[in-house]
């Protein structure tokens, strides 16, 4: 089983190196197909780019530009948002991909003006400098809870460390996150 | 009032706007109408284009133009003054450094756009790069920021060859690249021959004139609006390339042009902290005290300008040190414009003269700080002027004693703890603060509420919440009521936000204002008129200033764990202590205070960009492979203010914070390291490769 499924990766390997070569690039580039996108509990009906991001279509389709893009490339975290509840990297997997899923960015975690209490927890424990990190340190956070993973300083950090935070927050970030579950 | 307002721990004023994503920082912008362009970069590091073939790129869909040498607008590519750079406007065909630009693709969309700028296909005539330090062309730059390039006090030569100990040792630092989190972002509008421009800046009138001259036309004619700015850290000082090529690819579309620079390419054109070799010299006494320092910087620059690393700062301002000599050498090599990066100079200064007295505090058998104590200098050795105020003894104190220093074994590779050899260290903090003329605008309405106008930005420092308890503090007024207003050119002209000056700066002329500010309101008993009042005054240091030497200061001790098998090392405590004059906000100033030592940690552990030696490309130009702190890198870091007035400095009494946290950290961290396994790392950063022997 494992040895059938190795060698397709092989195979389909040797066919992108392929493909990488040929710079005209693939035929589908200009797809666009329509569906629905649930974020923060509404639909939006979308027609784009297959190759559109679910960040990207956050930020420059739907105008909900509190998810960042840091990197574009999986490695930075500024871009967290919780899909069916889940924290992923929404710039790694394609808005096409998220008919039917529920997504949740950081425009829907406050409820209305009032801040959900990690956002206040933030602010109280100055866990931001520049602010650009925070929507997915909160997305990370928020996350990170649900899956039962945030027990003590320790494995706060540990499961905190996909998110990147250039001004050094990172003490204060874990302030926030335990002074949040302390109250909960 | 009860609780004094100024240095109070208030909460950022703009927090809920950054927690709820409702700010908007530059790519965040929409502009109807806007189109997406998306730079190409060259994949050689020197040598000339010799054909670009962008037929492919022009007909994939969505393209509005592909923007090559052969179609760019023809504009002024050269530098403005001594501290600007020539920038690459697609005017000529050299390539001197990876990933200069050399073709823009414009789209509709960001997709359509990254597409095409992949078909681009540029052929290219290649030359041998030289990236290695050592061999590049050296010389002597005419000068440095207004010194000489060599500099001495007293005679040195002499001092150090009668010294009862010497030592001279070697020390690198890498070069290091900024990745601010917001990576830099342009949105730029014609409007006839007005320009609008959305800016990832520090300073939005350096971006205002320096596309005054690069397009010829009035600055008054360009307004520059730096929204909230994520993270800087000194790339985004200068005008890069990117700017004047944003508003360049917007006259060719007809149409307003989103550009946002990839992470990739944060590793291009837009700065980096160069690389140093810094060969230091003590000469001392046998009870420590220094007879002679020599300081000799090799760094490295750009083919086509000039930045030194002015790491000699640290070592010629500390220390009470009798003769002193200094030197800063260059080498040209095939990179892109080194520039100013958090604490440039004393960072990697710090980490090569701190490091050497460690080495000295062993050879002679005294206390780390024992050692800098014999050495405190009470006036600024090299000008011989009183410092503004220096506190230093103090954060020794305070943070040798809540790190618990005294109870260290000196001898080193001594401590353990299960299998992991534990070690502590120390090391001096010092920062120049600065201050520049800056401008603001005061107006109190008839209902008591102020409004503060500067066009400086704001990147994490507090600058929204700091200036108006400045201006409360002096109004007698609570904070809530001022409200400051920032962040673009139509605003009174503030100076860069960098170089530890913005507090000395902006929040002299707060001060300044809100002073005469208050002699009005007493004069109208209290009671500002109906349509109230306004204050705009233009404040410079006056002469007088010059008379005392302003600095920041500070103590770090660090302690660390390293696997003896595997040659990883741990911080696992950090304590800081810092002077940084008056505190306008305990809360943000203990923030950048925490951000300074975690860039000191990563100094000391991660970051090091690697030049492939044979295509001169950057082997790790993004954040999986180019190292910085994750959360679970940082331990508990105790940061201690030591609180004061500065009368000398300036009018806030406010010396830079933002600073001083890094300069030294790294050392810290490195002197550990030496106390847990008696290996000395002169080569950062200090990898498990190195630690194990």
């Amino acid at each position: 089983m494992a040895r059938t499924s190795l060698s397709a990766v092989a195979l389909q390997l040797s066919g992108s190196g392929a493909a990488v070569s040929e710079p005209a690039g693939p035929a589908s580039a200009t797809a666009t197909p329509t569906f629905v996108l649930d974020v923060n509990g509404r639909e939006h009906q979308l027609t784009v780019d297959a190759r559109v991001t679910l960040l990207d279509a956050l930020r420059d389709r739907l105008g909900l530009t509190g998810t960042k893009k840091g990197c574009d490339q999986g490695t930075c975290g500024a871009c967290t948002v919780l899909v069916n509840g889940r924290r992923i990297d929404s710039c790694l997997t394609l808005a096409v991909m998220h008919e039917g899923d529920r997504v949740t960015t950081i425009e829907g975690l406050a409820s209305g003006e009032q801040l959900h209490p990690i956002q206040a927890a933030f602010i109280k424990n100055d866990a931001f400098q520049c602010g650009y990190c925070t929507p997915g340190q909160l997305m990370s956070a928020v996350g990170m809870v649900n899956e039962g993973h945030a027990i003590d300083r320790n494995t706060v950090r540990e499961q905190m460390s996909g998110n990147i935070c250039r001004c050094g927050c990172y003490p204060h970030i874990v302030d926030a996150v335990l002074d949040w579950k302390g109250r909960s | 009032m009860s609780q004094p307002v100024l240095g109070a721990p208030l909460d950022r004023v703009e927090g809920p706007g950054k927690v709820t994503g409702r700010i908007a920082y530059t790519a965040d912008n929409d502009i109807p109408g806007m189109v997406h362009a998306v730079v190409v970069e060259s994949t050689i590091a020197n040598g000339r284009i010799a054909a670009i073939d962008e037929s492919a790129a022009r007909s994939a869909p969505g393209v509005i133009a592909i923007m090559t040498p052969r179609n760019a607008p023809r504009v002024d590519a050269r530098k403005v003054d001594a501290n600007d750079s020539l920038l690459f406007l697609l005017q000529g065909d050299a390539v001197e450094f990876d990933r200069q630009p050399v073709a823009v693709a414009i789209a509709e969309t960001f997709e359509q756009a990254t597409y095409a700028a992949r078909l681009v296909r540029v052929r290219y005539d290649v030359r041998p790069p030289t990236t290695a330090l050592a061999s590049g062309e050296r010389f002597l730059p005419d000068q440095i920021f207004g010194k000489p390039a060599q500099h001495k006090r007293g005679m040195p030569e002499d001092a150090f060859a009668r010294a009862a100990v010497t030592l001279k040792q070697t020390y690198r630092t890498p070069t290091e690249h900024h990745n601010p989190m917001e990576t830099h972002a342009t949105i730029a509008q014609w409007t006839g021959d007005r320009l609008t421009i959305y800016d990832a800046t520090q300073w939005v009138f350096g971006v205002q004139h320096r596309l005054a001259a690069t397009f010829g036309i009035d600055p008054k004619a360009i307004r520059v609006v730096a929204p909230f700015v994520g993270g800087a850290f000194g790339c985004k000082g200068q005008t890069w390339s990117h700017v004047p090529l944003a508003a360049m690819a917007a006259r060719l579309a007809g149409r307003p042009v989103k550009l946002v620079v990839t992470r990739p390419q944060m590793f291009g054109w837009v700065g980096h902290r160069p690389q140093t070799e810094q060969v230091v010299g003590l000469g001392a006494a046998r009870d420590g005290t220094l007879a002679a320092v020599t300081h000799d910087v090799l760094s490295e620059t750009s083919m086509s300008d000039e930045f030194v690393e002015p790491s000699v700062v640290f070592s010629r301002d500390l220390y009470a040190v009798p003769n002193y000599a200094m030197s800063d050498t260059l080498s040209r090599l095939n990179i892109s414009k080194p520039t100013y990066q958090r604490g440039p100079g004393e960072s990697t200064g710090s980490f090569a003269m701190e490091s050497a007295m460690d080495e000295l505090s062993y050879a002679l058998g005294i206390d780390p700080l024992e050692l800098r104590l014999r050495n405190y200098s009470a006036n600024d050795p090299d000008s011989g002027k009183p410092y503004s105020s220096k506190r230093l003894r103090e954060c020794y104190a305070a943070a040798a004693a809540q790190f618990g220093w005294s109870a260290r074994n000196p001898k080193v590779r001594s401590t353990s703890r299960g299998r992991m050899l534990v070690g502590s260290g120390m090391a001096t903090a010092s920062r120049a603060t600065h201050r520049s003329p800056c401008t603001v605008r005061m107006r109190m309405n008839a209902d008591g509420n102020v409004l503060v106008q500067c066009g400086t930005i704001e990147q994490g420092t507090g600058t929204p919440t700091v200036y108006p308890q400045l201006a409360a503090e002096i109004l007698e007024i609570p904070p809530e009521r001022v409200r400051f207003e920032f962040g673009n050119t139509d605003l009174p002209a503030a100076p860069i936000a960098a170089g530890s000056q913005t507090s000395g700066s902006v929040g002299s002329a707060v001060v300044v204002a809100a002073r005469r500010m208050r002699e009005l309101l007493v004069s109208h008993d209290g009671k500002p008129p109906a349509d109230g009042f306004e204050v705009e005054l233009e404040d410079s240091p006056p002469p007088e200033e010059a008379e005392h030497a302003t600095q920041a200061f500070g103590a770090h001790f660090a302690e660390v764990e390293v696997d003896p098998d595997l040659g990883t090392v741990r911080v696992t405590r950090f304590v800081g202590a810092f002077d940084g004059g008056r505190i306008l906000n305990a809360k943000t100033a203990r923030s950048q205070m925490l951000g300074g030592i975690v860039w000191g940690i990563s100094m000391a552990l991660f970051e090091d960009t690697r030049y492939d030696a044979r295509s001169g490309r950057i082997m790790n130009a993004n954040l999986s492979e180019y190292l910085v702190p994750t959360n679970a890198d940082i331990p508990d870091v105790e940061v201690i203010l030591i609180a004061g007035d500065d009368p000398f400095a300036n009018p806030a009494g406010a010396k830079g914070i933002g600073e001083v946290g890094i300069c030294g950290s790294a050392a810290a961290v490195a002197n550990a390291v030496y106390h847990a396994t008696g290996i000395r790392i002169r080569d950062l950063p200090i990898t498990p490769d190195k630690l194990i022997r």
